[in-house]
């Protein structure tokens, strides 16, 4: 029955496979002419899906940068027993200072510390009405550099307000605290924001494939007729798919930069005030790399969920 | 080359299409297939296309038993079917020239591989030239044409058509008649369903006759004589 059949040697088929592929996709490119708002709408939310993320990313790296240099803000301040006299309070500071985790002491004593605030607050005269000092003697401490990370500093701080002489402690990190958690909980959100828009991109991707594969059903159904395989005509599909994702990714590059650019301005006002020398990194090439990929991952798995699901339910009828 | 072993065929619903058909082509046979509406013939091509399945009985083409075909082998067993449909089933945005290489691309075969063949099976159905048109620029009877040019173009060793001839007039019913004998004498062999009695009877080829599903008649059509009159 082959008699009939031009025989092709493999490696004949094998260089036409590659044309016919290269051929296939430069006609999806054209095939994305044909369908130009879908296409275009589709790869817009492809790409400023991706941004999103992205951005994060950027500003999250960028706090991480910032934050690690802040660590030398820690200081611990002890307020002590007001039953404690001042050679209490003499002994207790020296004993501070002989530990290997704190640099330097410093005691601001009850009146020393009445004195400073009569002088700042202004209410002067009205305190001289109090019958003794209402402020408790506090010694400042200031840990080594290896113990002004928040969490090496934060174990400092709950050692030592387990000390007899001490009432209350409290950490000046309080607000790098506040900001290291801040970053953590948009890292956990990143990550989940990230991944649901992957799965929306899915869907759009897949549900525009699917609409196109619709649109030409009869056509498939001539080709299943005259003996195509599903693979042959998935093929274009697929390349659409590979094209919305290497497109959207560029979309999500310009995207990006814009809002990176956008909030490095707003970061320049500040840091100008702070005197700083700091400035905002956008995406690395590496970075670029790995959301275009990401963005091609998704075109294809978009339609590939699309085509696996929709070619093969076509049948010549 | 085709096989049918007390095939028969109920669609969903209960409809029973086709009951008990045995009959057998060779190689390089000519038949018709005939009957009244409703009779099975689409049925019966459908069978052999890998359309449908039978529900009982045995169809084996080209050696291959069709029950044992697999989905993923279904597309390789129709490449050595060459179809033709009465609507054609052409690719409308498509040239004449793609549309009748499609069963050669599918097969592999860039545009320019493809060429000479499409070119010959052009020449054979008289459409020489109209490479470049698309199918709505053409007649009735040159898109039928077409459809028979990409039904040949890969030769494969057997042609179907489901009333090829269905609305045309007679004097090109008879040219595409022609065309098939033409096929046949270099070894095709070509199965024809068909209303057209006078026709059949006038070409001298082997007749099967469906009636409700049954095969009543194999062998040369008797031209009945009430249809006399109403050919040419
Ligand atoms: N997909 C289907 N589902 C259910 N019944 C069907 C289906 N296809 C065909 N039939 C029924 O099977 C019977 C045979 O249909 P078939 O198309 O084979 O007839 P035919 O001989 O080709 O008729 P015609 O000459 O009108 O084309 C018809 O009664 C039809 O209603
Ligand atoms: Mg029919």
């Amino acid at each position: 029955m082959s008699s009939g059949k031009v025989n092709i040697s493999w490696f004949r088929r094998f260089t036409m496979f590659w044309v016919h592929n290269l051929q296939q996709a430069l006609g999806s490119l054209g095939e994305l002419t044909r369908n130009p708002v879908a296409s275009m709408m589709t790869i817009f939310v492809l790409g400023l899906s991706l941004t999103l993320p992205s951005t994060l990313y950027v500003v999250v790296k960028n706090s991480q940068a910032v934050t690690s240099g802040l660590n030398d803000a820690a200081e611990i301040s002890l307020f002590l027993r007001k039953d404690l006299t001042a050679s209490d309070v003499e002994t207790f500071a020296q004993r501070m200072q002989l530990r290997t985790d704190v640099e330097r002491v410093e005691v601001v004593a009850k009146d020393q510390g009445l004195r400073e605030f009569r002088e700042l607050s202004g209410f002067g005269s009205a305190l001289d009405y109090l019958q003794e000092n209402p402020l408790p003697d506090v010694v400042i401490v200031f840990p080594t550099a290896e113990f002004r990370s928040v969490e090496r500093a934060q174990g400092l701080l709950a050692e030592l307000s387990q000390a007899r002489e001490v009432t209350s402690a409290s950490l000046d990190l309080q607000w790098l605290e506040r900001l290291q958690a801040l970053i953590r909980l948009v890292e956990d959100a990143l990550g989940a924001l990230a991944l649901l828009l992957c799965s929306a991109v899915i869907l759009i991707v897949g549900n525009t494939i699917r609409l196109m594969i619709l649109n030409r059903r009869d056509e498939i159904v001539v080709m299943k007729l005259v003996g195509a395989t599903d693979g042959y005509i998935q093929r274009p599909f697929l390349y659409t798919g590979f094209w919305y994702g290497l497109i959207g990714g560029i979309v999500a590059w310009v995207a990006t930069a814009l809002l990176v650019w956008w909030i490095a301005r707003a970061v320049a006002g500040v840091t100008v005030l702070y005197d700083s020398q700091f400035r905002l990194s956008g995406l690395n090439l590496q970075e670029l790399m790995v959301l275009w990929g990401i963005a091609v991952g998704l075109g294809l798995l978009g339609s590939w969920i699309a085509v696996r699901r929709h070619v093969a339910a076509i049948e010549p009828r | 080359m085709i096989r049918f072993e007390q095939v028969s065929k109920t669609y969903p619903g209960g409809f029973q299409a086709l009951k008990q058909v045995s009959f057998e082509l060779n190689n390089g046979e000519l038949a018709f297939l005939t009957g009244h509406s409703g009779a099975g013939k689409s049925t019966l091509l459908r069978l052999i296309a890998l359309m449908e399945r039978a529900t009982i009985g045995r169809v084996v083409i080209n050696g291959h038993d069709l029950r044992k075909v697999g989905r993923k082998q279904v597309p390789f067993l129709r490449r050595d079917i060459g179809m033709i449909f009465q609507d054609h089933r052409l690719l409308l945005e498509k040239t004449i020239f793609d549309n009748v290489a499609l069963p050669l691309y599918i097969e592999g075969y860039t545009q320019g591989e493809a060429r000479k063949r499409v070119q010959a099976a052009l020449d054979k159905v008289g459409l020489a030239g109209k490479e470049r048109h698309y199918p709505m620029m053409l007649s009735g009877g040159e898109q039928q044409r077409v459809g028979i040019a990409r039904a040949i173009v890969n030769k494969p060793p057997l042609l179907l058509a489901d009333e090829p001839t269905g609305n045309l007039d007679p004097k090109l019913s008879m040219e595409i008649m022609r065309l098939f004998e033409s096929f046949n004498d270099v070894g095709v062999a070509v199965l024809i369903a068909t209303h057209d009695l006078g026709l059949i009877a006038r070409m001298k080829y082997r007749t099967l006759t469906l009636k409700q599903g049954q095969m009543i008649n194999d062998g040369l059509a008797h031209e009945p004589q009430h249809e006399e009159g109403s050919v040419l």
